[in-house]
């Protein structure tokens, strides 16, 4: 069970929110244009990430709102809370850059 | 029955409060203060079920939480409760409890037959069994429900109510022994709030079962002091008999509190249970330890204890749980045990200890009290089956792998073994944390975790109450401080009286006879899931080298009680069979709940009404008092159908059918969704989100639209009207209307946040009352002179505004039945009364209400789908027939390009099809299997199944909709559905069998 600060309403527990399945994966400009395979990719793959994870939460039973959030899967820490059309802050990108690396 | 085995004096009982109960219908008397487990001793009372797989007698062998055995019954009819712990039920008068397990009585059970053939159910007997052939399974099954599951559900709904609180807390402190109390009294001081919780009735933990003293006082009286102290802290919340039963990720815990002391019936007034949720900034365990037994021959015989619950009974409930008592040890603590009963004036035949010379001050203290120690020696077996009539002691090699030299025969009844002990490790491990392996004496310790969290005490293996004390003041302060929280003066930490030095342990995990395991007698690990040391072994054997997996074909430790006390010994033995060291094989995983918890505090109020809640629509006492029976969409309540006196379900659909066909029908259609959608961007947002094309919808112009999941399946659908420049209104589905609104408010906000739209439900804004018939334009008029109901003034698909009945009203005529149909919308206030205008005025008419069946029948007339029964998720509009309503201009649309997917424009998908039955009289099961041709029986190749089906009054014959593969080019095939009792053949037809050119609903 979560503790989520929703960046409209604050610290509310996880039973608020619905969870929104990987962040920052935008719809393709022209579906048309793509293979199968590239729209089967966008449509159905998702990352399963032990690690830091990107992904976007909705705040069902408050605000309504979207919002992404980087969780740790493995320890669920939730490491930062950033609102829909932003980008993870810097440090999180070096965590994930990190992860990748090593 | 006297009270054979009650001490004159001691214990913390009140003798002058006798209580009666039963035990198998037999009356007994005990003590408040009492648990069911001690009077039952008290009574001279120790056997008390059968166990699980072998029916073998048994008894109690705790005074605590980690009973293995001592389950009960405990009461009859609607408070019943299965698989209670003895040891956990305070005594209340008029108590009723019955063993479990056991068919006619504990004593003399025909399921012990088991118990000769225990040859053939070895380890994996489960497994192995639904692994032989199917004929093997019709033998095995009748034996093995019969032997499945101990205790018995209630029949009847829960007498009971129980509830659910919220909390938040600085510190959470689980556990209220020596070293919580003392944390408890840290952390107050200091001003943090705090919530001391403990599943005993009282406070102090393993200090009530102990004859220590603190600051030169009776332990007692310093946990009065500071029981005293924390009550008039406002700050404190204690919560006793209450369990911290789970503890979750971002230091969440759930508690169960029970509120009566009566743990089977609730107080006048008061939930019987509570459920709190608790955010913790820092949570302190004080969860104490279990002592683990030693694993001896036969250690599951009634008498068969553990050292420490002879001395709990001695010394907290005044009885002794036998008359001549052994102890069993690998260390000095147990000999607490011996010097307890022997103070108590109880008989204690020896002391066995595994090692060789021990030489500790407590050892010292037996012997110089006249108690035989016998040294390096070991239980080699257990004599008498329901009740111990001695035990027979070899000694022991200089390995401790075998007994040597001559068998020696003690006379007793009880023995209580100690193995040493297991910090209570469970709720660090239920959030993640990690247990570390202490080699010097064999246990394991809480590790690093990802919580706000510290162990003290016990529970972080420091067994001493110096230690207790000291490490649990520690963590209080330290939680404090880590809070930023200090105390201005800090409490006294009380000083444990004459703490004595143990010597180390020996540890032993099996005790060896002069067989191997198995061959001599049982070694139980695991007595609540009749698990023994040659199944352990046998696992071993066969190739189960993961503790996880031979956990699960053993089921080792996976009873209710979770393997507290056999798990460890369990693990070593699995190590040792694997040539590893414990820590290398591991432990499984403890997971909650940490004892069980009944259904019903998990439930709270969430129970019959307060279930899930009932949305009504404004009429819903018109279509009440009209009889109608009740059909719930989602959260909705609609009326269903509304049979008169003595007719039958499909009389009254057929009724109501022919009613809308020929003359007028009123349908209530409140509950349909309705979205407003406004901005400048509204239409390129329907567009997008629909499969047809929305740019060029005029205002007073309404549209069906369908909408799709971006995998191009049907998802929703509905009409939505252009109210305006950039004003739309949405219907949806009944059920899928909050779905269709988060749905929709996903793209806006995550995908395409420069489109300006917005969207507000207003679903509850309107009553929608939808007239439909022939007569429905005549009887309409009647009400409304505002609005011209000229076919080619107001012609189908569009809306007008207006008064009806002179009230503000929006009336679209739109027709899910296939009929002249208006849907007249009015402020949900004045639903009823125009409701009950309509239906008077139109009595002329022969008006008649119409449910939700007559409206399905209806539209399947019209071959109209119903989303969620003629799709389920992996239906495409193509599938339906539907692409007349996909664009082929559009550029893009949710789903568009899934449309186009190498799977799904497959030629033999599954299509929509009318079907119509060889014998028009016969009405297809809905959910029916289609097959292209028949077997004499099953499996028969399934080419579809039935969707909808109903008979049809209007063309005197059943009709039917079916998902077919390849179904629009089998038109004309004959399909079959076959049946248990017989085989129904039917045609492929199209799906509209009424009115296929829409003149009624045009017209």
């Amino acid at each position: 069970m979560f503790l989520i600060t929703c960046p409209f309403c604050g610290e509310r527990e996880e039973s608020e929110f619905s969870y929104g399945h990987e962040a920052h994966i935008a719809r393709p400009e022209n579906p048309e244009k793509l293979s199968d395979a590239e729209w089967a990719d966008y449509l159905f793959m998702r990352k399963n990430t032990k690690g830091v994870h990107l992904e976007r939460w909705v705040h069902t039973a408050g605000c309504r709102r979207w919002f992404n959030a980087a969780r740790n899967t493995h320890t669920n820490e939730i490491l930062a809370i950033y609102k829909m059309g932003e980008q993870p802050p810097k440090e999180i990108k070096a965590m994930i850059e990190k992860g990748k690396t090593s | 029955m006297s009270q054979s085995h009650r001490l004159m004096n001691g214990g913390r009982i009140d003798r002058s409060k006798q209580i009666d109960f039963y035990f198998n219908g037999r009356l007994m008397s005990g003590y408040e203060g009492d648990t069911l487990a001690s009077a039952l001793l008290a009574n001279g009372v120790n056997l008390i079920g059968r166990s699980f797989k072998y029916h073998r007698p048994r008894g109690i062998v705790t005074a605590g939480t980690e009973e293995p055995n001592a389950l009960v019954q405990l009461e009859r009819g609607s408070r019943t409760i299965s698989n209670m712990l003895a040891t956990r039920i305070p005594l209340y008068e008029g108590l009723d409890a019955s063993s479990v397990n056991c068919w006619p009585s504990p004593s003399y059970d025909v399921m012990a037959v088991n118990g000769l053939f225990h040859r053939l159910l070895p380890a994996g007997f489960y497994y192995k069994t639904f692994m032989w052939p199917v004929s093997g399974w019709k033998v095995y099954e009748h034996f093995i429900r019969r032997a499945a599951g101990l205790g018995k559900s209630p029949e009847e709904p829960d007498a009971d109510t129980y509830d659910k609180m919220n909390a938040h807390a600085d510190v959470v402190i689980i556990g209220a022994g020596p070293s919580g109390l003392s944390a408890a009294r840290a952390a107050a001081a200091t001003g943090a709030r705090v919530i001391l919780v403990d599943e005993q009735t009282e406070l102090g933990g393993q200090l009530l079962n102990e004859t220590f003293e603190i600051d030169e006082k009776p332990a007692a009286d310093w946990v009065a002091d500071v029981e005293g102290e924390l009550m008039a802290n406002p700050d404190v919340t204690i919560l006793k008999h209450t369990t911290a039963f789970g503890y979750y990720d971002h230091n969440f815990i759930g508690l169960l509190q029970n509120r009566s002391d009566n743990v089977a019936y609730g107080e006048d007034g008061r939930t019987r249970q509570r459920v709190w949720r608790v955010r913790a900034k820092r949570v302190i365990l004080a969860t104490g330890a279990i002592e683990r037994p030693l694993i001896y021959s036969d250690n599951d015989r009634p008498g068969c204890m553990l050292a420490s619950a002879l001395r709990a009974y001695v010394n907290r409930y005044g009885v002794t749980p036998g008359k001549r008592h052994v102890i069993f040890t690998n260390n000095d603590d147990a000999y607490r045990s011996a010097l307890d009963l022997k103070s108590a004036g109880a008989v204690v035949a020896c002391v066995v200890d595994v090692r060789k010379d021990p030489s500790g001050e407590l050892v010292s203290r037996a012997i110089e009290a006249g108690i035989e120690v016998i040294d390096n020696s070991a239980i080699t077996g257990v004599l008498g089956s329901k009740k111990i009539r001695g035990i027979e002691i070899m000694k022991l090699t200089d390995d401790g792998e075998n007994v040597t030299g001559k068998p020696r025969t003690i006379s007793c009844d009880t023995i209580g073994s100690s193995g040493g002990w297991n910090p209570v490790v469970h709720l660090h491990s239920h959030s993640a944390g990690k247990n570390t392996w202490r080699d010097e004496d064999g246990v394991f310790v809480p590790g690093d975790t990802l919580q706000a969290e510290a162990a003290c005490g016990a529970a972080n293996g420091s067994f001493s109450l110096a230690q207790a004390l000291n490490e649990g003041d520690f963590a209080g302060i330290d939680a404090c401080s880590k809070l930023g929280m200090t105390a201005k003066k800090r409490p006294a930490v009380g000083k444990a009286t004459a703490d004595v030095d143990e010597t180390p342990w020996r540890t032993l995990w099996y005790i060896p006879t002069t067989k191997p395991a198995g061959q001599r007698g049982k070694h139980f690990l695991d007595q609540q899931n009749d698990v023994t040391v040659a199944d352990v072994q046998l696992a071993a054997r066969e190739g189960y080298r993961s503790v996880e997996h031979a956990k699960r074909y053993t089921t080792l430790g996976m009873a209710t009680d979770q393997g507290k006390t056999g798990n460890i010994p369990g693990h070593a033995i699995l190590s040792a069979a694997l040539g590893q060291t414990i820590p290398q094989t591991g432990t499984t995983t403890f997971r909650p709940p940490y004892s069980p918890v009944t259904m019903g505090a998990l439930a709270g109020r969430a129970v019959g009404e307060f279930f899930d809640p009932i949305r009504r629509t404004p009429m819903h006492d018109w279509h009440e008092q009209a009889g109608c029976l009740w059909e719930d969409v989602s959260q909705w309540r609609r009326p269903w159908y509304y049979p008169l006196e003595g007719e039958s379900m499909q009389d009254a659909v057929s009724r109501e059918c022919l009613a809308v066909r020929n003359s007028v029908g009123m349908l209530d259609a409140t509950t349909l969704g309705k979205i407003d959608i406004q901005g400048p961007d509204a239409a390129e947002f329907l567009n997008r989100m629909y499969t047809n094309a929305w740019l060029k919808l005029a205002p007073g112009k309404c549209r069906y639209g369908l909408m799709l999941g971006e995998d191009g399946m049907v998802m929703d659908d509905g009409v939505t009207s252009c109210l305006g420049e950039n004003h739309y209104l949405m219907t949806t589905t009944s059920g899928g209307a909050p779905r269709v609104l988060a749905w929709l408010e996903e793209w806006l906000q995550t995908e395409w946040p420069d489109l300006k739209v917005y969207l507000t439900s207003v679903t509850e804004q309107f009553a929608t009352l939808q007239l439909a018939g022939p007569n429905a334009r005549d009887l309409l008029s009647e009400f409304t002179s505002d609005i011209d109901l000229d076919p080619e003034a107001f012609p189908f698909m569009s809306w007008k505004d207006g008064t009806v009945g002179g009230i503000p009203a929006r009336v679209y005529r739109i027709s899910f039945t296939g009929e002249l149909s208006y849907e007249i919308n009015v402020p949900a206030s004045c639903g009823l009364s125009l409701w009950t205008d309509i239906m008077n005025a139109g009595e002329k008419y022969g008006i008649t209400p119409f449910g939700t069946e007559t409206m399905h029948v209806l539209r399947a007339e019209k071959g109209f789908i119903i989303v969620g029964q003629e799709t389920d998720g992996t239906v495409t509009p193509i599938d339906l027939g539907m692409d007349w309503i996909v664009s082929k201009k559009k550029p893009d649309f949710i789903g568009k390009r899934s449309l186009s997917r190498e799977d799904t424009i497959r030629d033999d998908r599954k299509h929509l099809v009318g079907l119509k039955t060889a014998d028009p009289a016969e009405v297809l099961p809905e959910g029916g299997q289609i097959v292209a041709a028949t077997r004499p029986e099953p499996p028969m190749d399934m080419i579809g199944h039935v969707t909808s089906s109903y008979w049809s009054a209007a063309l005197d014959q059943s009709i039917a909709m079916a998902l077919v593969k390849n179904g629009r080019n089998r038109k004309g095939d004959t399909v079959y559905v076959p049946m248990k009792d017989k085989t129904i053949a039917c045609e492929i037809v199209d799906p509209i069998f009424y009115d296929p050119e829409g003149s009624r609903m045009n017209g």
